[in-house]
Formats: structure tokens, C-alpha cells, sequence
């Protein structure tokens, strides 16, 4: 607005100063000059520096709302969803519904508090007309020494695709080891603290304290901690083109009378419940432009003890399992804007015993030796950064001797402002 | 037993009085803080000429050499927006924070170009703080340089007057070099053109040529055949004189356009690095200068 009047003023004066000077050595008018473009230019950043908005909306915090729907088939009733042969998560791990249905849409708030705290809200409105807090938590900006501590509710660090939400996923539902082991997810209450080695290699280690408020724990309502765990990660470049990462999560809980039930009889376990994750992904690009085409390799083991007791209906023993689960995905975007994935699943059934003579036939969901496995294959087109549409297509084998063919077709819009992504 | 091990290692591999160590987002910050700190800073640059800075990943190797970092330059505007904030918030730094001396975003001591009066998203990737490619004109690298010079300065106190002193050689230097490309390019004042992305603003504006259209429909969204042929179409009424893309974009829809118009299409190297020739920022206007003039019929 003042641009042009600062203009005319320098255009002005230089004129009459040209007038001055004519009999003035020609370098020291050029100099004149300069001086006077110098002194328009600064005036002009000026200028548009106090364009910018001065009222107090100028502090509200980044907003995004990420929409997603599907429409999906079935062989399959998505309400009967049970991974055969693995307690029950509770967690929302069935296959999308069939028809068409809203998925998640996701509210993000993030700004910076002050200069020593970062805050993140995302609420996520289910199609069942409910909200949800996902994440809402803080971190530290300035603890410095490569230390960050983070508080609140936010998806904890463990594994690979766990801290990633559902909306930058490769594949519209979540692997089969996150769902039999995680409910799909594991964000807790509590505080993370993490610390980046000051070295070339990156080096992070972090640790986790929370209350214990989804599967596997089970909320224990007492002081302290109900869950905790370790996290490390370790990740660089190979040249221009490779980045690559690499890490080992545990996660410990006590579960309290965890129950569920199965052929008409009430299961409970109480005890302790140990998991290990070994994951890692690499990333490759053309001299590390991933603009035109690139390459995604991720994958994820989940290994998983627990030891206590089993209440089955009135009588209780001793129970332990140890089973397994594992994944391997690709995806290649083979020219701009399109992407084809491929993904492997697999669970384990391992051993799982019991000191009340329990066999398949008493408690088929716990004890039927079922190892469960899935392909999937999907394709995406994304019009910009900020829309994605996505044909899916799955042979789901979590039930013990049924197939379920999925197809579904997805859409992912964000609006509002850039969200950066984690690697 | 062993992490303790792998701890102290970590610790005692620090460099004690090393090298301020500085951090460029791009190409061309890491070049110009060579330029003015020579030995007294250890620079490394996120990305090359060869990768697009929009899309960048917060990769692990960038999350370690961000940690590590005592002075962070970047162009700003919202360039780096998808990436270097998930940096500050993972790196543990509190000295290279957004709102410190350790923080310098070169955009903001330039007069933007193409800053939008209204901002949507059905424009494409428009940038609300305007269009942050400011490197391509050599009057914004010696202002960012006074001010480059002045934080490392401020930064290292120790080595205050070295710094002051390379960056009065540069701002010499530099003024020669400029006015040798002015001199050189003056044949190409007016020449329209058409470029990729809208990489080159400040480069077209320094020297005078004409942008007459984009590869690009909408900014960032890559050439679409129908948009290519609406371009075809226009150069027979209007026709350009070059066809410019840099070193990151795919160089076939220039091509195409160039075979389909018999108007030449050239690579620019998008930043430091680009070409053989750009291997400081010297070299980088030199070949730019050159890659113009060359392709001339």
C-alpha cells in the first residue's frame, strides 16, 4: 500500500538530486543513485514486512483437517472381524465397512506456546458422530544437549509406523501385527523422553512412561506408571539417493483382568506383557529427488511374551504365550503422482499354554493354532500434496480357514495448512 | 555395559573448539557461509541442485546433522515448510530455534517477489510469504551475505574481525563479478521466456527478460499434456526466445515444448552444484550467464 508512495518519493529526490549534480563527477552520481536504490529497496522490505497481519489471529496456531471416506466390498461380514488364534485387542482393527463410509477426519492444531514449548492438538471425529483426542501433548524446544521431552497424549515412538498417522500410511488399514499386538496403535498418557547423540550417524534413544490406558495394558487406576518403554533408532544416508533407519522398541505392561469372551465363556488375563519390535525402512530416490519416481521398503517384527494367570469363566491357572508377527511393504511410485505398493503380513500363533487343560476346542479364539497371513496390493494417485485416491485390494486370511477378499476405494484430502511429515 | 561404552564414544567424538558448524538448507547458504567463514566453519547443505527443496524428508542423517548444528540458513517463505520444522523439533538444538541467533532465514532480508495478495490452494503451491527462490539474483546474495557475515560474527565472537574481513573481500569481489554479468547479459534484456517452475523469478527480473509462461499449470504441479498444448499454441502467436528449467526438473516437458516449437530449451543449474561450472556461487551465475547467452540460434 505505502509501496508506491515510498516509490514516487525516491523517483522525487532522485530527480532533483540529478539536477545537482550534473556538474558532479559522473562515479559520485552514481553513487548518489545507488545509495537512493538501496534506500527504496529497504524501504520496500519494510514495507511488505509490515503487510503482514498485526491482530491477534496473526498467533492462531497451524489448523489442518485431513477427510477420508471409503468405499469398500467384502467376502466377508468387517463386524465378525477376529484374528484366529491371538487375544482379542479391543482396539478398531476391523477391515473398513462395507458400502460407503466416512473414515476419520482428523482436526490438527499445532503452534508453538512459547519459546520453550511446542503443543499439538489432533482430534479425530469418528463416523460414529464421536470425538476423539488422538494426540494433544506438548514438547520441550529449548532443553537443548539433543534432549526432547514430550507430555501428554501423542502415538508413542515404538516400531516403525506406530508414530505415523493414519492418514500418511502406505495402506488404508493398519499391518496385522499392529492390530493382533497394539490394537492397532499405541498412544498412551504419559511423558516421552528422548535424546539424539551429537553424532554424524543418527543416534536416538528414548524412553516412555505412561498410564497403561489401551491394549495390551488394560488402565490399572493406581499411581504410577502402568506401561513403559525403551525405544533406539539409528539412521543415515547411503549417497545421494538411500536414506535408511533402523530400530528396536520394547514395551512392558502389566494387564489387569484383561477380558474377553469366546464361545460363551468370559476369559480374563492378569499378568505381565513383554513386546519387542525390530524395525527399519529405507528410502530411495533418483539422486534423492523423490519428485518423479522413488522407493519405499519398510518393515516390522513384533515378538510378544506374557505370563500370568487366566480366568476362563470361574476357574483360574496359570497361562504364558510367546507369538510372533512380522510385515514387509513396498511401495514404488513408477512415474509422478502414481504409486503401486505391495504388502506382506504374517502372524505367528508360536506357543501359547495353559495350566487349566484348556484346548481349541474350549477357547477357539486363544488356542486355535492359526498362523494368520495377508497380501495386499494397492495403487494411489495424488493430484497434489494434498489429495490422494486409493484402489486397495487384500486376501485376508486372520480367520482360521476363511479368505477375505477385500476391495476398497479411498480418498484423503488435508486442508489448511502444510503438515510436515516424519520419515 | 555396552551403551555406556557407545555414550562415551559419542562424547568423546565431539570436537571440543572445532569449527562453528553450520547447517544451510540449501545449495547456495552452504556456499556463501563457506565463502565468508572459510576454515573457522564446518558447512553442511541438506539437499543439492539435484533435489527438489519443497519435497525433502526430515531424514534421519538431517535430524543428526541438524543436532549438531550452531547456525542454521535457510531461505524461508515457506520453501523448507514440509521438512525443517519436524528438524527443530526433533533435534533436541535449542541453540538453532526459529526466534534465535542461531536461526537466519535468508528470505526475509530480501524484497519478495510474486507475494500473493490472496493465497488458495486451488492456485497451487503459492507461497504466502512470496516466492522464496531469491538466490537466482545476485543483489539478494550480497544482502544476505552482510547479514550471513555479521550472525557468524555474533556467533563466534573469537573470530569476529576474519569474518568482517572475508565478507568486505567478498562484497568486492562480488560487485566486480556483477557488474561483469550485467556487462555480459545485456544482449538478453527483454528476450521472453518460458520457464519450468517459478525457480528463476528473481534471475528473470535481475536481468530483464520477460516471463511469458510456466511448464507448470499451477505452481508445483508437474506440466500436464493439455497445459503443454495450450503453451504450443501460444508460442505460435507469441513466440519465446528460451524454454528454462533447472537441474531438479524432469527435463521432458521441455523437450517436448522445445521439439514442438524448434525454440531452444536449456538447463539451468538450479543452485551450487548444478553443473560442472556452478561449483561456488561465482561459478553458478557465470554458467547461468552462459547457459543464456549459448543457447542463442
Amino acid at each position: 500500500m505505502f509501496r508506491p508512495v515510498w516509490c514516487a518519493v525516491a523517483l522525487a529526490t532522485a530527480s532533483v538530486q540529478h539536477g545537482y549534480a550534473q556538474s558532479q563527477p559522473d562515479a559520485a552520481l552514481r553513487e548518489d543513485v545507488k545509495a537512493l536504490q538501496q534506500r527504496v529497496q529497504d524501504l520496500e522490505r519494510q514495507a511488505q514486512s509490515s503487510a503482514r497481519p498485526a491482530a491477534e489471529s496473526a498467533f492462531n496456531p497451524a489448523i489442518s483437517v485431513i477427510l477420508q471416506g471409503t468405499a469398500a466390498r467384502s467376502s466377508q461380514n468387517p463386524d465378525d472381524y477376529q484374528i484366529s488364534g491371538f487375544a482379542p485387542s479391543g482396539g478398531e482393527v476391523a477391515p473398513a465397512r462395507r458400502g460407503f463410509s466416512l473414515g476419520e477426519s482428523e482436526l490438527v492444531f499445532a503452534a508453538n506456546v512459547d519459546h520453550l514449548f511446542r503443543a499439538q492438538l489432533v482430534a479425530s471425529l469418528t463416523p460414529e458422530d464421536e470425538v476423539e483426542v488422538e494426540e494433544a501433548f506438548f514438547q520441550t524446544l529449548r532443553v537443548g544437549g539433543g534432549f526432547t521431552l514430550k507430555g501428554g497424549r501423542f502415538l508413542s515412538a515404538i516400531g516403525y509406523q506406530n508414530p505415523i498417522h493414519q492418514h500418511a500410511w502406505d495402506f488404508q488399514d493398519a499391518p496385522l501385527a499392529y492390530k493382533a499386538f497394539l490394537g492397532g496403535r499405541w498412544n498412551d498418557d504419559g511423558v516421552q523422553l528422548k535424546w539424539v547423540a551429537p553424532t554424524d550417524l543418527l543416534v536416538e534413544l528414548g524412553t516412555e512412561f505412561g498410564r497403561g490406558r489401551t491394549f495390551p495394558a488394560t488402565d490399572p487406576n493406581r499411581n504410577g506408571a502402568g506401561a513403559w518403554s525403551l525405544f533406539g533408532h539409528l539412521g543415515g544416508d547411503i549417497g545421494d539417493g538411500t536414506a535408511w533407519r533402523a530400530g528396536l522398541s520394547y514395551l512392558d505392561t502389566s494387564p489387569r483382568e484383561r477380558s474377553f469372551e469366546d464361545a460363551g465363556v468370559m476369559q480374563s488375563f492378569t499378568g505381565r506383557s513383554r513386546l519387542w519390535i525390530a524395525d527399519f525402512v529405507l528410502k530411495w530416490a533418483p539422486n534423492g529427488n523423490a519428485t518423479s519416481t522413488n522407493f519405499k521398503l519398510q518393515g516390522e517384527y513384533f515378538r510378544r511374551s506374557e505370563s500370568g494367570d487366566l480366568a476362563f469363566g470361574t476357574t483360574t491357572g496359570d497361562y504364558s504365550s510367546r507369538q510372533s508377527g512380522w510385515y514387509l511393504q513396498s511401495v514404488y511410485q513408477f512415474m509422478p503422482r502414481w504409486r503401486l505398493g505391495y504388502r506382506y503380513d504374517r502372524l505367528d500363533h508360536g506357543t501359547v499354554s495353559n495350566g487349566l487343560g484348556l484346548t481349541a476346542a474350549d477357547a477357539p479364539l486363544l488356542l486355535t493354532e492359526h498362523n494368520p497371513t495377508r497380501n495386499t496390493l494397492m495403487v494411489d494417485w495424488t493430484a497434489s500434496e494434498f489429495s490422494r485416491v486409493r484402489l486397495q485390494l487384500a486376501a485376508d486370511k486372520s480367520r482360521a480357514g476363511v479368505t477375505d477378499n477385500q476391495v476398497l476405494l479411498q480418498y484423503i484430502l488435508s486442508l489448511g495448512a502444510h503438515g510436515a511429515h516424519t520419515f | 555395559m555396552r551403551l555406556l561404552l557407545v555414550l562415551a564414544f559419542c562424547f568423546l567424538s565431539w570436537p571440543a573448539h572445532a569449527a562453528l558448524n553450520v547447517f544451510a538448507c540449501e545449495p547456495e547458504w552452504a556456499s556463501l557461509a563457506q565463502e565468508l567463514g572459510g576454515d573457522k566453519v564446518a558447512v553442511t547443505s541438506a539437499t543439492t541442485a539435484f533435489q527438489d527443496p519443497h519435497h525433502i524428508e526430515a531424514r534421519p542423517s538431517l535430524i543428526a546433522r541438524m543436532r549438531n548444528a550452531e547456525l542454521v540458513v535457510c531461505s524461508g517463505s515457506e520453501l523448507e515448510v514440509g521438512w525443517l520444522p519436524l528438524l527443530f523439533t526433533q533435534s533436541g538444538n535449542a541453540r538453532v530455534q526459529p526466534g534465535s541467533p542461531g536461526y537466519l532465514e535468508a528470505s526475509r532480508y530480501v524484497v519478495r517477489l510474486e507475494v500473493p495478495g490472496v493465497v488458495d490452494r486451488s492456485m497451487g503451491d503459492v507461497h504466502p510469504g512470496g516466492n522464496p527462490h531469491i538466490h537466482t539474483d545476485p543483489r539478494n546474495i550480497a544482502k544476505v551475505a552482510a547479514v550471513l557475515a555479521e550472525r557468524l560474527a555474533q556467533l563466534d565472537g573469537v573470530n569476529a574481525a576474519i569474518y568482517r574481513s572475508r565478507a568486505e573481500s567478498f562484497n568486492k569481489r562480488w560487485q566486480d563479478a556483477m557488474r561483469r554479468w550485467e556487462q555480459q547479459a545485456a544482449p538478453l534484456k527483454d528476450m521472453p521466456i518460458i520457464q519450468h517452475h517459478k525457480g528463476f523469478t528473481y534471475l528473470i527480473q535481475w536481468l530483464g527478460l520477460r516471463e511469458v509462461g510456466t511448464l507448470e499449470p499451477r505452481p508445483g504441479i508437474p506440466p500436464s499434456t493439455s497445459h503443454l498444448a495450450e503453451l504450443v499454441q501460444q508460442m505460435k502467436r507469441a513466440p519465446a526466445k528460451r524454454i528454462l528449467y533447472s537441474s531438479y526438473d524432469d527435463p521432458k516437458a521441455a523437450a517436448f515444448l522445445s521439439q514442438r516449437t524448434g525454440v531452444p530449451s536449456v538447463m539451468l543449474p538450479f543452485t551450487v552444484g548444478g553443473s560442472d561450472r556452478a561449483k561456488d556461487l561465482f561459478g553458478y551465475f557465470d554458467d547461468l550467464v552462459a547457459r543464456l547467452l549459448g543457447a542463442q540460434p
